[in-house]
């Protein structure tokens, strides 16, 4: 997984509240079974006036002026400023695969739905919950101001507005850690494999009906 | 000391390892799988030359793509019309074929939406923990099993290790007391509860169920209401096992054998919430308060009663809800002050791993019974939850009652409740879905949803607009 330190960058805003899984990537791309590729399509029904299809080139695409991606000044953001239960809906890890492919690192928000946000950490994205009156203002300096830019430090759990205020946030100590080091948790978590083994044969002694082979016989 | 809530149980029966920084690894139990958040960590695998810790913990149908029109679905895979579809579904069977996976494809009997396919067939338990890369895994915590949605990183992590790190969630209780009035469903109950939460009211929560009108409900019924725990936020829902549920899983296809079964049902008896457990929060509902609900806007938070009218955002105080509900009827194509029920449909929507076993399918049939579909409506479709409840219904001539009525009878499988295969609405479509989200373009681009029970979008059908079922007669 790739690492996350300090980022530096054009901040976007996405200004609506429960932006849901299907906003961030419409259904029909979850068909691809491969990993990356998903950004030009990114909040692809906000973002161009027609319908998209998977493996469309989207460069000829009717694009939405008015959708703050397609303007001028959020061209390189790698911030995005939301609203309220960002992410809410599928569990769909192509929204935060699309949101890295297409250049985005961190995402600050009131709140999150629990498993995008789960999401997030295992694709190097970093979310950062404020408070809802800070967000607000987040929004309305960046509105402000052409070329916002926001910095952000996670070993030392700050982000930096351009007028050099410093905003502290959360995260849990376990997520930091895999977040700095890029670590690939399933490495990790084999390193206690002496330990799944030994709660396994437990389990199994105790609940054996949940170790019936399931096979084709029914 | 307090006692334990039915998740604290499953949780601590189920801990591996408690770290100090929080975390936690859980041994999973139960592994579903489909094909489209499956390919990306099979091949993690194979990149990372990694094999399946416990190969049959693991199970997979294909269920998204699968199309629901006999003619293409005779075909089987190589059937398929979009290309794309078809390497999906090909790629399930070729990742379960070369990884040893009980696989059920797409022209078994038994194939069918993997929420419906793992209980009826005994696959998910009560007491297990399960997990799947699908946020509408909640369902199966109406086994009094804890059952959530994972990406598809974890979905490796679990093939890999049998285990998941997770951070231990609080604990909510929804008491829904008294007794539903007639016509009155598990789906409005959980519409319900979801306009008086909001969508993200269980965040952060393990949401468990109870109360006298939960626990008198059927198997179908909790699993529609622990389905949609999801739609308010909260990864998993869960209802207490009792009487109904042992009942159900007897004799299940791979519910435990024989020498087994009173081992099973000894342990699965204790998996309620002890008298004395501690919520964090607690939710009362009554149920003589609930009425049957239509979903009115592009959030299944916005719901209200059948005999309510549409909100005006001009009278909301709070300026971010005024945006919300402004943009919600304008994608909706709706107007303040309409009355739910002078909403037409153009579609109806009979199916999903909400609403798609065989008490959902009785529940439209017995009201679509001798009517006709209302000349006004373009489709209305029946999409089976899995081959067996086809079987069933058919066994019952449910499906006769359906063509004879002008509804189409389909072949298993998600079908229009995300429009992966080619049921889809078309813009400014109108539809009545037992489906579980009303988000925008969900059901096809520019397609708008009104979520309802089976019972109620079977009137809708007749009626060619909204009707409260309760008293409705043509």
């Amino acid at each position: 997984m790739k690492s996350f330190t300090v980022l530096k960058g054009i901040a976007a805003p996405m200004d609506r509240a429960n932006v849901d899984t299907d906003l961030i990537i419409p259904k029909q791309f979850l068909k691809s079974i491969k990993r990356s590729g998903f950004g030009p399509n990114l909040f692809d029904e906000m973002r161009y006036l027609d319908q998209g299809e998977p493996g469309q080139d989207c460069s000829g695409r009717p694009i939405n002026k008015d959708f703050p991606l397609n303007q001028s000044r959020y061209q390189g953001a790698c911030v995005l400023l939301a609203r309220e239960n960002f992410g809410c809906g599928s569990s769909r890890e192509h929204a935060p695969w699309a949101l890295d492919d297409y250049g985005f690192r961190c995402i600050i928000a009131p709140s999150f739905a629990d498993i995008f946000y789960n999401n997030c950490f295992k694709n190097g994205i970093l979310p950062i919950v404020l408070d809802e009156a800070v967000v607000d203002r987040l929004f309305q300096e960046m509105y402000a101001t052409e070329g916002y830019e926001l910095s952000i430090d996670l070993a030392k759990q700050v982000v930096q507005t351009p007028s050099g205020e410093s905003i502290g946030f959360e995260v849990d100590a376990f997520r930091k850690h895999c977040l700095i080091n890029g670590l690939d948790d399933i490495a990790l978590t084999l390193e206690s494999a002496d330990a799944i083994t030994a709660f396994e044969q437990k389990w199994r002694k105790q609940s054996p009906w949940l170790f019936d082979v399931i096979g084709n016989a029914s | 000391m307090s006692g334990q809530t039915l998740y604290d149980k499953l949780w601590q029966s189920h801990l591996v390892e408690q770290r100090e920084d929080g975390s936690a690894l859980i041994y999973i139990d139960r592994q579903l799988i489909h094909e489209v958040t499956s390919p990306q960590a099979f091949e993690g695998l194979r990149l990372s030359g990694r094999a399946p810790w416990r190969v049959d913990a693991n199970f997979a149908v294909p269920d998204h793509n699968v199309p629901t029109e006999r003619v293409e679905r005779s075909g089987g895979v190589a059937g398929i019309l979009d290309p794309i579809s078809r390497l999906q579904v090909q790629t399930l069977d070729d990742n379960c074929r070369d990884f040893e996976i009980l696989e059920f494809q797409v022209n078994d009997v038994r194939q069918g939406i993997v929420h419906v396919v793992g209980p009826e067939q005994g696959v998910t338990l009560p007491g297990m923990t399960i997990v799947c890369g699908d946020s509408h895994t909640s369902t199966h915590g109406a086994l009094g099993a804890l059952a959530h949605g994972i990406g598809t990183s974890e979905v490796e992590h679990v093939m890999a290790t049998q285990c998941l790190v997770q951070q231990k969630m609080k604990n909510m209780l929804v008491r829904v007391d008294g007794a539903l009035p007639d016509g009155v469903t598990a789906k409005d109950v959980v519409l319900a509860i979801i306009g008086e939460i909001g969508t993200a009211g269980g965040t952060g929560y393990a949401i468990e169920f109870g109360g006298e009108v939960v626990r008198g409900l059927s198997m179908e019924g909790r699993m529609t209401i622990c389905n949609m725990a999801i739609e308010a936020g909260a990864r998993a829902g869960l209802i207490a096992v009792d009487e109904t549920t042992i009942e159900y899983v007897k004799g299940k296809p791979y519910a435990p054998k024989a020498e087994h079964w009173d081992a099973a049902v000894a342990a699965w008896r204790q998996l309620h919430s002890d008298a004395d457990a501690h919520f964090d929060r607690v939710v009362e509902m009554r149920g003589e308060d609930i009425k049957p609900q239509v979903t009115w806007g592009t959030s299944p938070e916005m719901v209200l009663p059948v005999d309510g009218v549409i909100p005006d955002p001009a009278a909301m105080g709070n300026a971010a809800q005024r945006e919300s509900t402004e943009r919600a009827l304008h994608y909706m194509g709706l107007k303040p002050g309409m009355s739910i029920t002078d909403i037409k449909l153009d579609t109806i929507f009979i199916g999903s791993c909400t609403n798609s076993r065989i008490e959902d399918l009785r529940a439209a049939a017995a009201v679509v019974k001798g009517r006709k579909v209302a000349a006004t409506v373009k489709r209305a479709l029946v999409v089976p939850g899995s081959g067996r409840v086809k079987e069933q219904a058919e066994a019952e001539g449910l499906d006769k009652i359906f063509t004879d009525a002008g509804l189409e009878w389909r072949e298993p499988g998600c079908s229009m409740c995300l429009a992966m295969n080619s049921d889809k609405l078309g813009a400014g479509e109108h539809c009545a879905s037992t489906s579980n989200r009303n988000f925008e373009g969900r059901q096809g681009f520019g397609g708008r949803t009104h979520l309802v029970s089976p019972a109620m979008a079977a009137a809708a059908a007749v009626a060619g607009h909204f009707v409260d079922v309760r008293n409705w007669q043509e």
